[in-house]
């Protein structure tokens, strides 16, 4: 794999993990559990559409073939997107929602706070405009997970329960591969392992508030970053995409 | 502010001056100056090129502020204008000029208190009632009508009112 191959890839699998994250939380809309909730993920949703914009349409510079952002979200295959496979699970009932959008943000944050620092300009600059947002999310998300966890005896095992049924997707994030150690190499970026004490003991924190047990480690599911995604991927891009699947190359 | 005549200003001066006539598209009491998204503006001969830092990364507002910049420079007979985004230093309400505070204020929007500093955001702080100026406010929803907004009620006046994220 050459320099500008893994560097594209590195892109584009931030903003994959942006853009479908932003997906699966507008389905939200009309359907939130109560207003200030459906605004917020909304909100949460558009800052995540914000964030895969400005990281698709550096991916189009880089490649130099003219593709353009919409053309990253719109015009490419299943196996052609890398987001890890916890950003696409379904949003499920409002404590899946909560304990996936804690679980990738207390990584994503951590993520975007060693991409600051990294010695590639672009991304760091993008990475310390994205930081800001996904702290306002992760204030938000935390607070109604401690809510959730230490509430009532049902919110609580319901809690408990999202968070054994998403722990499996989780070891992805840590697992650096090809294209992770050539960044590291070339732009001093983050090593994931080193990030999972980090994560765990954020997490283990968080968790200890809201009265949940961390889940035993069990083997986990991998995948996304490599195009191999869930059965709940194909109807995520499909509803998408439907309006270049259906009418392709259709413009505003 | 005494404002020099627009005839003694320099090139770059009377850019800056038209750009303070452009409003934010959805908090129209404010400009683009005001938020302090305009960052720079160069004159190279007749050709402008302003530098614009977004705010939020998603602020569906981007794209018509560009435009609106553009409208307005070309209606003052400025032809050549170019806009380009920096994301460095990233864009906070730490950027947002006291004039800006002052407007949002009597606009009725509270502005964002404190600096958007790494840890701001987890602390306490005292939003106060842009009507009545009482200390005694309650966040209703950490989001409002749009992405930078969150709405809240003043326990004084009893009136709700919106308030500008620090962030």
């Amino acid at each position: 794999m050459t320099k500008e191959e893994a560097l594209l890839r590195y892109i584009l699998r931030l903003g994959d993990n942006a853009l479908i994250l932003g997906q699966r939380l507008v389905e939200l809309v009309a359907h939130g559990p109560e207003l200030e909730e459906e605004i917020a993920n909304a909100n949460f949703a558009l800052d995540y559409f914000g964030q895969a914009r400005m990281l698709y349409s550096y991916a189009g510079e880089l490649e130099g073939q003219g593709r353009l952002e919409d053309d990253f979200a719109f015009k490419r295959s299943e196996a052609e997107f890398c987001n890890l496979l916890l950003v696409e699970q379904p949003n499920g009932h409002f404590g899946d929602t909560i304990v996936r959008s804690v679980l990738f943000e207390e990584f994503y944050h951590l993520q975007l706070d060693a991409l600051i620092r990294c010695d590639h300009v672009r991304l760091a600059e993008i990475a310390a405009r994205a930081i800001r947002e996904i702290r306002y999310h992760l204030r938000h998300n935390s607070q109604w997970l401690i809510r959730l966890g230490d509430g009532t005896k049902e919110s609580g095992a319901k809690a408990q329960a999202s968070l054994e049924a998403l722990w499996h997707f989780t070891g992805e994030m840590f697992e650096g591969d090809e294209v992770d150690q050539i960044f590291h190499d070339q732009f001093n970026g983050p090593k994931l392992s080193n990030l999972k004490e980090q994560w765990k003991a954020s997490i283990s924190g968080l968790l200890a508030e809201a009265r949940l047990t961390i889940p035993v480690d069990r083997p986990m599911q991998n995948g996304g970053r490599a195009g191999r995604h869930t059965d709940h991927f194909e109807p995520l891009i499909k509803e998408m995409q439907y309006m270049q699947r259906t009418y392709p190359g259709l413009t505003w | 502010m005494v404002v020099a005549k627009i005839s003694l200003m320099t090139e770059e001066e009377r850019i800056w001056h038209w750009l303070e006539a452009v409003p934010d598209p959805e908090i129209p009491v404010v400009s683009v100056v005001d938020l302090g998204m305009v960052r720079k503006v160069y004159v190279v001969d007749s050709a402008v090129e302003i530098e614009v830092s977004p705010t939020y990364s998603g602020c569906p507002a981007t794209e018509v502020i560009e435009q609106s910049i553009l409208t307005k420079l070309r209606s003052e007979g400025i032809e050549s204008v170019t806009i380009t985004r920096v994301l460095c230093p990233p864009w906070t309400t730490d950027w947002i000029s006291d004039a800006g505070r002052k407007r949002l204020s009597e606009y009725g929007i509270a502005p964002p208190t404190g600096a958007a500093g790494k840890w701001q955001l987890l602390q306490t702080t005292v939003v106060k009632c842009p009507r009545c100026t009482g200390v005694q406010t309650t966040l209703v929803s950490e989001f409002g009508s749009t992405a930078c907004k969150a709405s809240y009620k003043c326990d004084e006046c009893l009136e709700p009112f919106e308030y500008f994220k620090c962030i």
